[in-house]
């Protein structure tokens, strides 16, 4: 997918502008964090769990070479093929040619955020193959021109119901239909045909379960089972972190996964697909391949960034992110918004190309509070800050002051004289106010806020002069 | 394979491997494979009549309905009831497994096969059953196909009361003991199949059955 990154400020405040995207996002906004919370009620140990979780990550992505030879071995074991991508290009090579070895035309995909990535079903089109999305939300956005997801969980979170009734009337040729359900339904029927009639299935991978070399998938409309039921081929597109240890470890962490994302206790559907149709058995594909992709996690591994790869992609840090809440998803400009985004933006499409994005969070740790696997998000955003410094990304007026300001640091005497003419400028400034309704150096923060004026003295003149006053008498 | 080795040379370098480092990480795999512990789990009455209990409540909760009889004998006159309540056809495509049941004297049309998108109503049974959230597990066989519980609106789901187990940790482990082995297609099934994917309001009947009727046999 093409990252748009560079561009978040003015995304945003296109965001901001956009009347019906804001009531969109105030309509959406909190149904999740509540869910959440109520969910969170039944696990009598949600601590416990997390720590467990977080546990069960570390294990594999601190053995992370160890941990996928033992899922190849596990998983060509029971029929599949197991191939590798380094890049978003070679999914789309390796999708292609798998296609077209099977004599397919037409590819049924559940949702897959790394086939956003690859920007795969542009290169599918491109090879003359029929992909078609059919997560309800995907489906949506895919007869909508293609337009990106603004959310991993819900991917037309942005979109109301008569954004999605205008659409499916033009695009079905069908009468306008208000109700949400009738809506559903006559997506059902249009995806059904495509179910039946599609000779390749692809989909995601929740998990990868070292001990039997299975997938495994939750979905809730059954669209995952769908494209992994019918069609003679079917293809996982999955990161090479998704491993998991064990089906007891799968259990653990599916306490957390589905409550952290919609606040289910479980997903409608989770299947663990394992190998291919028997020769006697009446349903299932004959071909599994599994595509293992890298695209930036191989470096990720033993790096500042390591506990990032735990991530379980549950959506919460976005739900309780209130820079997300307010712009929406696709102001972030690439695959994963939210304070995860802000993370995997980064490194996998380039610090350079998404400046902004480490900066664009309150740093308030909401995220970090309601991550399943405790991925200290907050601190991995300002790792990244630094990053940017140390590699000279920051615009040249924030690199020039800041190294005026360490060069002052670095002498007393005038760093204190600074700071008093500092002190006395601003609170003439403010006049008798005592706030600043426009800092000419930062006229962008006191757009929406005044600046409380300083008192005019500094912090260091107010402790001298403490010094100097008697100590106050002690009583007895 | 060089893309294969390429990658995993890379997550070795960040990890620094050496031999020590691989052998100790190696053991360390092995040990948490046969150790197979479980995380936190919440707690539970075990006892069979609260089990029984706590799997009606949370899959009424999960918007299944729920039915009970005595004997397994029972389940076609139960089903034949609630077809006709529903207003449903009284055909249906049933596991091979169940087609020895006396589907004829309810006045049923059952066959047992694979399911097709014709099929309006889907009979299966299941492997077992998850009472910590009102959970189904069926593993797919020659004997029961996957289609059954998928493709028809309407899922009737049969349930030995004796085959309900607290956690999910329990069923693996029962799969294990019985079929040594998983199937190819595990599902586990919490009620009718949604979406929240406009404006998240929660519709039923998304691509799977709009309904799932579960009849428990108390054996």
């Amino acid at each position: 997918m093409e990252i748009k990154s560079m561009r978040f400020k003015a995304n945003a405040s296109a965001s901001l502008a956009d009347m019906v995207l804001q009531g969109n996002l105030k309509n959406a906004k909190g149904k999740f964090v509540t869910k959440r919370a109520e969910s969170l009620k039944d696990l009598d140990d949600f601590e416990g769990t997390r720590d467990a979780a977080v546990a069960i990550r570390n294990r594999v992505i601190d053995n992370l070479d160890l941990w996928l030879e033992r899922f190849e071995q596990k998983a060509l074991d029971t029929g599949a093929k197991v191939l590798w991508a380094r890049d978003g290009a070679e999914v789309c090579r390796l999708v292609t040619e798998i296609a077209k070895s099977h004599g397919v035309t037409k590819v049924a995909k559940s949702k897959s955020m790394l086939s956003e990535e690859a920007g795969l079903n542009q290169a599918l089109e491109a090879a003359g193959i029929q992909p078609v999305e059919t997560d309800l939300g995907e489906y949506i956005l895919q007869v909508d021109n293609n337009e990106p997801p603004s959310h991993i969980i819900a991917p037309a979170v942005h979109k109301s119901l008569n954004d999605v009734a205008d659409l499916f009337h033009k695009v079905h040729g069908t009468p306008r239909k208000t109700e949400i359900a009738a809506l559903t339904r006559e997506a059902r029927e249009v995806l059904r045909s495509h179910f039946l009639s599609a000779e390749m299935g692809l989909s995601g991978g929740n998990f990868l379960v070292a001990e039997t070399g299975s997938v495994a998938l939750v979905t809730n409309e059954g669209n995952g089972r769908m494209v992994t039921t019918m069609p003679r081929v079917h293809v996982v597109i999955t990161g090479i972190e998704k491993v998991i240890p064990t089906l007891e470890d799968l259990a653990t962490v599916m306490r957390l996964l589905p409550r952290s994302a919609t606040g289910q206790s479980i997903p409608n559907y989770f299947s663990i697909l394992t190998g291919v149709k028997k020769p006697e058995e009446r349903d299932g594909p004959e071909h599994l391949y599994f595509i293992l992709v890298d695209s930036g996690r191989a470096d990720v591994v033993g790096g500042d960034f390591h506990a990032m790869l735990r991530c379980i992609r549950c959506g919460a840090c976005m739900n309780h992110c209130p820079v997300y809440q307010t712009i929406g998803g696709h102001a972030y400009g690439w695959v994963y918004p939210g304070p995860m985004g802000s993370v995997l933006t980064p490194l996998y499409a380039g610090i350079e190309n998404s400046i902004d994005l480490p900066h664009a969070a309150t740093l308030c740790n909401q995220c970090g509070v309601v991550c399943p696997v405790k991925i200290p998000l907050p601190a991995l955003l300002r790792k990244l800050r630094e990053k940017q410094t140390e590699r000279g990304l920051r615009p040249l007026a924030e690199r020039i002051g800041l190294r005026l300001w360490a060069w002052a640091a670095q002498r007393p005497k005038l760093y204190a004289l600074g700071a008093r003419i500092g002190a006395r400028y601003l609170k003439w400034l403010a006049g008798d106010s005592n706030r600043i309704r426009r800092l000419a150096l930062a006229p962008e923060w006191t757009l929406g806020r005044d600046f409380p004026a300083p008192q005019g003295k500094t912090f260091r003149e107010l402790y001298a002069a403490r010094r100097r006053e008697p100590e106050p008498r002690k009583t007895r | 394979m060089s893309f294969r080795e390429d990658i995993l040379d890379r997550v070795r370098a960040g990890l620094h491997r050496g031999a020590t480092r691989t052998t100790m990480g190696r053991e360390e795999m092995f040990a948490a494979l046969s150790r197979r512990s479980h995380g936190p789990q919440p707690a539970m009455d075990c006892d069979p009549h609260a089990l029984l209990k706590r799997f009606r409540l949370k899959s009424e909760a999960l918007s299944s309905t729920v039915d009970s009889v005595a004997r397994q004998a029972d389940v076609p006159a139960t089903v034949a009831r609630y077809l006709t309540m529903m207003n449903l056809p009284k055909s249906a495509v049933a596991w091979p497994s169940l087609a020895g049941l006396d589907w004829a004297a309810a006045g049923l049309a059952v066959e047992g096969r694979g399911a097709s998108d014709a099929d309006l109503v889907g009979i299966t049974g299941c492997f077992c059953a998850v009472a910590e959230t009102g959970t189904l597990m069926l593993c797919s066989a020659p004997d029961t196909p996957a289609t059954v519980s998928l493709l028809p609106e309407t899922h009737i789901a049969i349930v030995r009361a004796s085959r309900i187990l607290p956690y999910m940790e329990d069923a693996f482990a029962l799969a294990r003991k019985e079929l040594g082995s998983l199937p190819r297609a595990v599902n586990f099934i919490s009620g009718p199949s949604r979406t929240g994917d406009i404006e998240q309001t929660i519709v039923l009947g998304a691509h799977g059955p709009y309904r799932v009727h579960l009849v428990i046999v108390e054996d």
